[in-house]
């Protein structure tokens, strides 16, 4: 059996899962609007938790959270569910694909045998939709693939009962309602609120002190771990940033993208010129990760090398300050 | 970002023939998308990741040949785990996990404890009981 599902590459997992899914329901709505409205923009530092032997940083909140909060402020209803039974969630999907019923799905990505070997990690906050399913195989569409794909009875259900932080417990979940007209207007202003406010959080490990945070840590870096943990740490840094899901610059670009739209349907000319100014802050993300790896690349031993990225992230840190201030003041 | 500066490089997912896709900006300054097959800087700090877990994974093989680790720990390594995400996958609390890293202890364990481990790593208990170091 299989639905009549259209697959459409995005560069985020889970904003392309839910814009996805939307559209297959009627209501077209592009990856950034998802992103914005969902207030997708984040960034926590989190030294005390350590992933892939290196402390924990994000560019997005927590899994599961950017569609919710779109449910919300659009009033759709998603059904969300979780099993403790490998077998009872094998037959769930099986009853929504029997019912025509796409489904997103939470995912590991470690058991993924359709991505390349060197991006298999213990990661669980992959998302996917599963289109239908023949006899040996689940048909899926992985959104930040180019085409669709698939995966053998044996391999999603592994995948959906991958286990570690964010273990996904077979979550699978699916619109159930959609309202007849959506105002995106109100949901966009929500949205914007939400991101400035996050991203101006007075909790120094959130928003722009977070990033004055990681900074500061970087300039100890060197002395306080030696330079081989310090580049993998760096490394690490710049994985997150931009590895595939951002769209590039730590999901700067998917925002800018978004506030070009939001400029127009809320008739904002301000929104136009703050996301160009967005825009250039990627930008210079991009160019902290490339003097970022020619330091790890160098493996070279110099102090100072260090103090500059990190002087480099600080200003970055006090043009995001500005920039969310501005916002704020633009939408208020 | 512009639409023509969209790094084009070779990487990890070029080989696999796999792209990502990119919010960058056109002529006229308006958001639109398109494909990257990768980006050096990416690429960098990627290998850098990898070689830190290979580096991981030669250690364990050299402690587990030298009698001082059981061989949990090497195939631990190689399928990228740390203790917190093997003691999830076999059900286990982190210390007994870790006390099954002694080899006096590893060489006691029943099979019903050993399936679990090979159940996580793919492997049948043989693998794992019989695992020499060539």
């Amino acid at each position: 059996m299989e639905t009549n599902f259209t697959h459409h590459q995005s560069a985020h997992c889970e904003n392309g899962v839910a814009s996805n899914l939307l559209k297959h329901n009627g209501l077209n709505i592009s990856e950034p609007m998802v992103f914005g409205i969902g207030s997708g923009l984040f960034f926590v530092y989190l030294p005390f938790l350590k992933v892939n032997y290196a402390p924990a940083i994000s560019y997005r909140p927590m899994p599961g959270i950017i569609f919710n909060r779109l449910a919300k402020r659009l009033k759709l209803k998603i059904k969300r569910i979780k099993f403790s039974s490998e077998s009872n969630a094998a037959k769930a999907l099986d009853e929504n694909l029997k019912n025509n019923i796409p489904t997103g799905l939470q995912v590991g990505v470690f058991n993924l045998t359709y991505f390349p070997d060197e991006y298999r990690f213990h990661f669980n906050a992959h998302n996917l939709v599963v289109y239908g399913k023949t006899n040996t195989h689940y048909l899926i569409s992985d959104p930040v693939m180019e085409n669709v794909t698939k995966l053998t009875h044996e391999e999603l259900n592994k995948v959906r009962f991958a286990k570690g932080a964010f273990a996904p417990r077979g979550q699978m979940y699916y619109p159930i309602q959609i309202p007849q007209n959506i105002d995106l207007k109100p949901a966009i202003i929500k949205g914007i609120k939400n991101t400035c406010r996050d991203m101006l959080a007075p909790v120094p490990i959130i928003g722009v002190r977070g990033i004055r945070f990681v900074a500061n840590r970087i300039k100890k870096w060197p002395i306080k771990h030696g330079t081989k943990k310090a580049n993998h740490y760096l490394a690490q840094i710049v994985r997150m940033q931009e590895e595939i899901g951002t769209g590039g610059g730590g999901f700067r670009f998917i925002y800018a993208a978004f506030l070009q739209e939001a400029s127009v349907i809320l008739g904002n000319e301000k929104l136009k010129e703050l996301s160009a100014e967005m825009t250039l802050i990627g930008d210079t993300w991009r160019d902290f990760a490339v003097n970022a790896s020619r330091i790890y690349k160098n493996r070279s031993t110099q102090d100072d090398a260090y103090n500059t990225i990190a002087n480099e992230l600080l200003a970055i840190a006090d043009k995001e300050e500005m920039f969310f201030k501005k916002l704020k003041m633009a939408i208020s | 970002m512009k639409k023509e500066e969209v790094p084009q490089d070779e990487s990890n997912l070029s080989k696999s023939n796999v792209k990502e896709l990119i919010y960058a900006t056109d002529e006229n300054g308006n958001y639109t998308t398109a494909l990257s097959t990768g980006w050096e800087p990416k690429t960098i700090a990627l290998n850098n990741s990898l070689d830190e877990i290979n580096e991981r994974i030669v250690f364990a093989k050299e402690e587990v040949a030298k009698g001082e680790m059981s061989p949990i720990t090497y195939f631990m390594e190689l399928n990228r785990m740390d203790i917190g995400i093997l003691a999830s996958y076999v059900g286990l609390w982190q210390w007994r996990v870790k006390r099954h890293f002694k080899p006096s202890i590893f060489r006691g364990l029943n099979d019903k404890i050993l399936q679990k481990y090979a159940t996580a790593f793919n492997i049948s208990i043989s693998e794992l009981k019989n695992f020499k170091v060539e």
